[in-house]
């Protein structure tokens, strides 16, 4: 049998919290989020690229957790779907999807978030091609993206008409 | 809208919003519409209705968009143990030893099974039980399980599988109908009454066929290859089992059909249906995939009992292709005669289906192929002839459209080839022909409630068909097609008496109202159809409703999320059971109010005198009141189909207590030089009967759109030396984000009789225009047409070659060699 | 769930570092920058190495910069993501933009870095699955096995090179800057990749990639990229046209490189497609007579998506398309 090397112990920068985890230092972000970390909101759907289901961000860009090591993450600030809410309310994209129905069995659902949180908070309205393009690295087979694009537009529609301080 | 997003996550709640209607469409993308026919009533929700009608957010919406939402394999238990299964690496072969002896002895290895511990024959299907849980003395094809190995974590199990000694002796393997037809070849299962590789074969014949085809003025035949094709959740299966120390094992499993996994596991695990129990958490898509029971499951509770530990497999998106039970090839030859005006006469449909290495649901899927021909358009007489056969590959089953998928492709081909030689517009002669409402097909099915006609009518005038058609510059193209889905079959799949659904629903002292069904949510929103009709009942708000679904402790039966069968069967259920509590509430009510029942309304969370609103209680103080008055308040509905199967052989496939129908306009823009096609945009008109949650209703149209549209251009099923050529979701292609098209969703309403509230289906209906439809719009591009699916860029320039009369002749399907008779 | 083997991860705090690990462990070391093909292809057991040296630690290799006089360089750390949104590489290099907004998916892009990309293993659809599907074929000669299953007469693997950058990068006349224990050296690109799917880089194992740079396009340069795949996001190339051309004041093309990939094991040079080019003013014939002559160069082999005689075919198509985008371009000067 192969001998599991010694465990790294970390602090990661999650979700706005420093978090201390030891782990095999050959898992992935993914592995060790949903096993070590207990935060099973980020899903997966192929472990190799191919599906974006792992979406999460990585000092605010969206990466894909099982791709990469959870060792190489250090210090740069991670951020999840279980982080997306704050004080008790919902992200601008969390709400849009709820409410336009863009998350039918809810499985590529959070790595969708993420992609579409990183878009509406360092773009200006976006339009259609736009996202299109932003999700064309997350898989859906339930909603044939039509609610997803449509979610995506509302949220960014409501955060870029947001009156200041309103 | 915007004090919504503002919401505060711990008052989720739509009664605030008296019109229901919490969702904003941004403007830009607002291509929805409702339509209604007759009796029309404008868009919107029905009169008299607050939550039904109601594009609401789902009751499991808030759950999904924050991670809360747990998934199978979301579940972590003390000392749970992790599976992998060791897989034929050959596609067929005797088994002449496994040996775990070296694996066993692996460091954080638990315990080990293989096929000699569970040799009880099983099938989903009482008629063709053909499978054990893991190879005993034959594998059948790449990736048929061999044995299980548990470990204390998921590598050290995957290493031990590199440590169990296999010895096979190699057979030839079957890889093809055509190879599967020969005589000269091993049979994967033995049986002696063949000396092929036959699995079943079905040849019914209805009315007058010879004299429909001697009185026909023209007669068409053709032959079409549909490619197979996989669900590809995105969610891979997985299963927990625990085996307590009652004696008593659960299962918490992704699957579409709780009730079936239950029955199978008690018989195969040995153990009575009492110590059985599954879960079924939400499912992260299913689309037919996860609707029997999978060898990772069964082994996964043997090994939790052996070890008494919690056991967790999740598969491998490699083996999710190997466990498939997805959309079967076909080969098609289809006859149909007309006379010059197009009236069908007569219509004799052949179809040769590749099963793979096991039975699972092909009895059924080889009755599909042919049974729902004549629910469409009027065919007075007509013969079927379907053969299904095994091969040395992953098992084929139901998906989206079960069966009747491939042959509405082919049917609505031919009918667009038999509109234009006659000169016919093809939407037109499609309505002409369509079937009535209220009428019985030659093979015996009831149609009750239609809306094909205002289906094609709302498709074509929404995207001007009549005035593109064939007026196009070449390279693009508009087709259209049409079609019709079961909801549910009338018949179960093990034969009983009993009811196909039911449901408890109970009200809690503090206006709380639980709804308890055997459904699975697979994502298609049956969750929210159920708090729905029961929220509608009492006239309590939606998120009032908690839905405890899936669970074969807690929940009646429900058969399971197959056939486009939950809305109306579970929905009935649920409805029935609302109105049991219903009455004992207006019962309590109205003494209080000192009214008659009949005057009684129920609405907003108050019960109330039509007549003088004001004279009101609350739903609470109603409910404490009927709990007073009659006990606790616990109403149950059930739900069976009436009897509806014919009577011949074979008549109980087909039948459905209603019919959905649907008609789609595919527009294609194609690039002549590279073939590339580019679907322009996909509009979909679909008769779901009513809409219990229009936004629901909408996304399964979306969705159906986008599968139909994969299976169209890109999916396929190709193998390569005995094995699956593409078992990944790089190269097996689903459309992104950038391939599907803008998709208009049209909701017709006809307000079956027999549906709750008026519903039918909206889950798998509107898959099966779209891949025709498409393919019909490539050749009115291109004025050549391909007759097999996916429709690829080289079939396409191969397509134009042929018809330019260039040297490259399309390739149709081959001819199959031995014709079932 | 597909988990990588076990390995020990030595994080680089410098190239020196970085080299002296790759020295010190040898065959059973490689280098990572971004992981995503090389963390792939470890869970597929195509690669299990007892060491990965991280190079994401070495922050100075992670830099774009142009000089009107040296050309642009790239450090080898500097992601697909910032490459596509470079403002001189869009305005001075546009087919690289183009290649590099055309690789995966955003995700992908934003993690993936150009040393990675011009180091990308050669693909090939027998070779990049699962352990288990390659023990059931029998595997084959680039990983555990004997044969070439594609050409199985074949002495060498012929796996493709599927960087989309590499066809660009070499059109551009770019070097390659490796850093080993003998110090530094520069290959050109044309020269870094080998006609062999297996070694198939002149990088040494105890190597790394530092940087990547370009010559100045000069005034008159005009390039394209154009990338068949079967879906826009996801899909690696299943062939790549790359075109640089140099036009004189007139608009005559003076001079041109087309590289054509996906194809080979590494990106092919159309000599004679560019000769057809050189004293022409891009007129029709002229690309016509281009792609002609790169649609004889280029032999597909079985051994990605899309068949033979289609991706063939494509050749033609996709230079002349190529081609046509710069005319395109020089006629909007
Ligand atoms: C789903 C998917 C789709 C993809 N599609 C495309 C595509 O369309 N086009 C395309 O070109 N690529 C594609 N890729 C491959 C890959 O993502 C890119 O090529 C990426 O740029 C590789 O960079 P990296 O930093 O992630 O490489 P790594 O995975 O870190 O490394 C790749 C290889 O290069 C070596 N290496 C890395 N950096 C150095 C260095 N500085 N010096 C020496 N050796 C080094 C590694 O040892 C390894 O062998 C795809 C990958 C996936 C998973
Ligand atoms: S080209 Fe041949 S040797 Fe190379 S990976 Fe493919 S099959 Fe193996
Ligand atoms: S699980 Fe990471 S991309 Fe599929
Ligand atoms: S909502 Fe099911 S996969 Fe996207």
């Amino acid at each position: 049998m192969s001998v599991a090397p010694a465990k790294a112990l970390r602090t990661f920068a999650l979700n706005g919290e420093g978090v201390q985890c030891a782990f095999a230092p050959n898992k992935t972000l993914l592995e060790v989020l949903r096993e070590d970390l207990g935060l099973t909101g980020t899903k997966h759907g192929c472990e190799m690229g191919h599906c974006g289901a792992c979406c999460v961000l990585i000092d605010d860009r969206p990466v894909l957790a099982c791709l990469v090591l959870a060792i190489e993450v250090n210090d740069r600030p991670i951020r999840t779907v279980e982080g997306l809410a704050k004080d008790g309310r919902l992200h601008p994209v969390q709400e849009a999807f709820a409410q336009c129905g863009a998350a039918q069995c809810g499985y590529c659902t959070p790595g969708f978030l993420m992609t579409a949180a990183a878009i509406v908070e360092q773009n200006n309205r976006l339009g259609e091609a736009d996202i299109r393009a932003a999700i064309a690295g997350n898989l859906c087979r339930c909603t044939g993206y039509t609610k997803i694009i449509e979610a995506i537009a509302l949220a960014s529609d409501r955060m870029h008409e947001a009156q200041p301080g309103g | 809208m915007a004090e919504r997003s503002e919401r505060d996550l711990r008052t989720v709640s739509t009664a605030t919003n008296p019109d229901g209607d919490a969702r904003p469409l941004s403007k830009s993308m607002a291509t929805h519409s409702i339509l209604r026919s007759a009796p029309a009533r404008p868009a919107g929700k029905p009169e008299g209705f607050s939550v039904v009608g109601a594009a609401l957010p789902r009751v499991d919406a808030y759950a999904k968009v924050t991670g809360e939402e747990r998934f199978a394999d979301d579940i972590f238990l003390p000392q749970m143990l992790f599976g992998k299964m060791l897989r034929s690496v050959v596609p067929h072969a005797r088994l002449k030893r496994v040996d775990c002896t070296r694996a066993l002895a692996l460091p954080g290895v638990v315990a080990v099974a293989t096929g000699a511990d569970l040799p009880v024959r099983y099938g989903i299907l009482p008629s063709s039980p053909d499978e054990t849980v893991m190879a005993i003395d034959r594998v059948r094809y790449v990736g048929d399980p061999i044995a299980t190995v548990v470990a204390d974590d998921e590598l050290t199990a995957e290493e031990a599988l590199s440590l169990i000694d296999v010895e096979y002796e190699p057979l030839p393997a079957v890889m093809s109908i055509e190879e599967a037809l020969r005589e000269d070849l091993p049979q994967i299962h033995d049986n002696a009454r063949r000396t092929n590789n036959v699995q079943k074969e079905v040849h019914l014949v209805f009315g007058e066929v010879d004299a429909g085809f001697a009185e026909a003025d023209r007669i068409f035949e053709d032959e079409f290859f549909f490619d197979g094709n996989t669900h590809a959740p995105i969610e891979q299966h997985a299963v927990v089992a625990h085996f307590g120390a009652d004696g008593k094992l659960t299962f918490w499993c992704s699957t579409q059909t709780p009730h079936y996994l239950h029955r199978i596991a008690a018989q195969v695990l040995e153990l009575p249906g009492s110590h059985v129990r599954v879960i079924a958490p939400p499912i992260g898509g299913g689309f037919g995939g996860k609707t029997e029971p999978f060898a990772h499951e069964l082994a996964a509770g043997y090994l939790a009992r052996k070890t008494g530990r919690p056991v967790k497999i999740c598969l491998t998106r490699e083996e999710v292709f190997y466990a498939h039970r997805g959309r079967h090839p076909v080969k098609f030859k289809v006859k149909t005669g007309v006379k010059s005006d197009g009236t069908i006469t007569a219509c004799h449909l052949q179809s040769w289906l590749d099963g793979g290495a096991y039975a699972s649901y092909g009895v059924a899927t080889t009755y599909y192929t042919g049974a729902l021909t004549t629910v469409t358009y009027k065919i007075p007489a007509y013969k079927f002839d379907g053969c299904r056969v095994y091969t040395n590959k992953p098992p084929c089953g139901p998906k989206r459209g079960h069966g009747t998928t491939q042959p509405r492709y082919a049917l609505e081909c031919q009918l667009d080839k038999i509109a234009d030689a006659l000169g016919l517009d093809a939407v037109e002669y499609r309505k002409r022909i369509a079937v009535d409402p209220y009428t019985t097909t030659v093979n015996g099915l009831r149609i009750t409630s239609c809306g094909l006609r205002e289906c094609l009518d709302a498709a074509a005038s929404a995207t001007g068909y009549t005035v593109k058609k064939g007026k196009l510059p070449r390279g693009r193209g508009i087709g259209v097609a049409a079609s019709s889905y079961l909801c549910g079959a009338g018949l179960p799949i093990y034969w009983n008496p009993m009811p196909q659904s039911g449901a408890i629903v109970k009200v809690d002292r503090g206006g709380g109202v639980t709804v308890f069904c055997g459904t699975s949510d697979v994502g298609q929103g049956s969750n929210h159809m159920l708090a729905a009709i029961v929220a509608e009942t009492l006239g309590v708000d939606v998120m009032d409703v908690r839905v405890c679904a899936g669970d074969t402790d807690l929940t009646p039966v429900d058969l399971g999320s197959y056939s486009s069968r939950v809305t109306f069967m579970a929905g009935n259920a649920a409805r029935e059971a609302a109105v049991n509590v219903r009455q004992r509430i207006v019962a309590a009510a109205a003494q209080k109010l000192g009214i008659l029942p009949e005057r009684c309304a129920l609405a907003a969370r108050r019960v109330y005198d039509i007549d003088h609103p004001d004279d009101q209680l609350t739903f609470i103080e109603a409910a404490q009141a009927a709990e007073a008055a009659f006990g606790t308040i616990v109403g149950v509905g059930s739900y069976a189909p009436p009897k509806l199967a014919a009577d011949y052989k074979g008549s109980g496939v087909g039948p459905s207590p209603a019919y959905s129908y649907s008609a789609c306009v595919a527009e294609v823009d194609i690039d002549l030089e590279t073939g590339e096609v580019t679907v322009e945009k996909l509009t979909v008109a679909h008769d779901v009967g009513r809409a219990i949650n229009p936004a629901a209703v909408e996304g399964q149209i979306e969705g159906s759109a986008y599968m139909g549209l994969g299976e169209a251009l890109m999916e396929e099923w190709p193998f390569r030396a005995g094995e699956h050529k593409i078992p990944n979701l790089l190269d097996y292609k689903t459309p992104t984000s950038l391939e599907t098209p803008p998709i208009h969703a049209i909701i017709i309403e006809t307000d079956d009789k027999e549906g709750p509230f008026g519903a039918k289906e909206s889950g798998q209906g509107p898959l099966n225009p779209v891949i025709p439809a498409i393919a019909n719009a490539v050749a009115d591009a291109l004025n050549a047409r391909v007759y097999s699916t996916p429709i690829t860029a080289e079939k396409i320039l191969k397509a134009m070659d042929a018809a330019a009369g260039g040297v490259l002749r399309l390739r149709k399907p081959a001819p199959v060699a031995v014709a079932p008779v | 769930m597909l988990r990588l083997p076990p390995f020990v991860y030595k994080p680089a705090e410098s190239v020196d570092h970085a080299v002296a690990l790759l020295n010190r462990h040898g065959g059973d070391c490689l280098p990572v920058a971004g992981g995503t093909d090389l963390y792939a292809n470890m869970k597929q057991r195509l690669f299990t190495p007892k060491v990965v040296v991280g190079l994401s630690s070495i922050a100075p290799l992670r830099y774009i910069a142009y000089n009107e006089l040296t050309g642009l360089t790239m450090g080898a750390l500097a992601t697909i993501s910032q490459i596509a949104a470079s403002d001189v590489v869009r305005r001075y290099y546009p087919a690289l933009a183009q290649a590099a907004a055309a690789i995966s998916t955003p995700q992908l892009r934003n993690m993936g870095t150009i040393g990675g990309n011009v180091c990308v293993d050669t693909r090939c659809n027998y070779y990049n699955q699962n352990l288990d599907w390659r023990q059931a074929l029998g595997f084959c000669m680039k990983k555990d096995g004997e044969i070439c299953r594609v050409a199985p007469s074949s002495p060498k693997c012929v796996a493709v090179n599927s960087s989309d950058t590499a066809p660009v990068l070499q059109a551009f006349g770019g070097m390659v800057h490796l850093a080993g224990p003998s110090g530094q050296r520069d290959v050109s690109v044309g020269d870094f990749y080998l006609a062999d799917g297996i070694n198939a880089w002149a990088r040494r194992p105890d190597e790394i990639v530092t940087a990547i740079s370009l010559p100045p396009p000069g005034p008159f340069a005009r390039s394209a990229y154009r990338k068949l795949r079967l879906r826009h996001s996801f899909d690696f190339p299943i062939l790549g046209v790359a075109a640089v051309l140099h036009l004189d004041e007139e608009g005559v093309c003076v001079a041109a490189r087309i590289v054509l990939n996906a194809i080979a094991s590494r990106p092919l040079e159309a000599r004679a497609a560019a000769q057809r080019l050189v004293g022409s003013k891009l007129e029709p014939e002229a690309l016509d007579a281009a792609a002609e002559a790169a649609y004889a160069l280029g032999k597909p082999l079985d051994n990605t998506s899309g068949s033979i005689p289609y991706r063939k075919r494509m050749i033609r198509v996709f230079t002349r398309r190529t081609l046509a985008d710069i005319a395109g371009q020089a006629t909007a000067l």
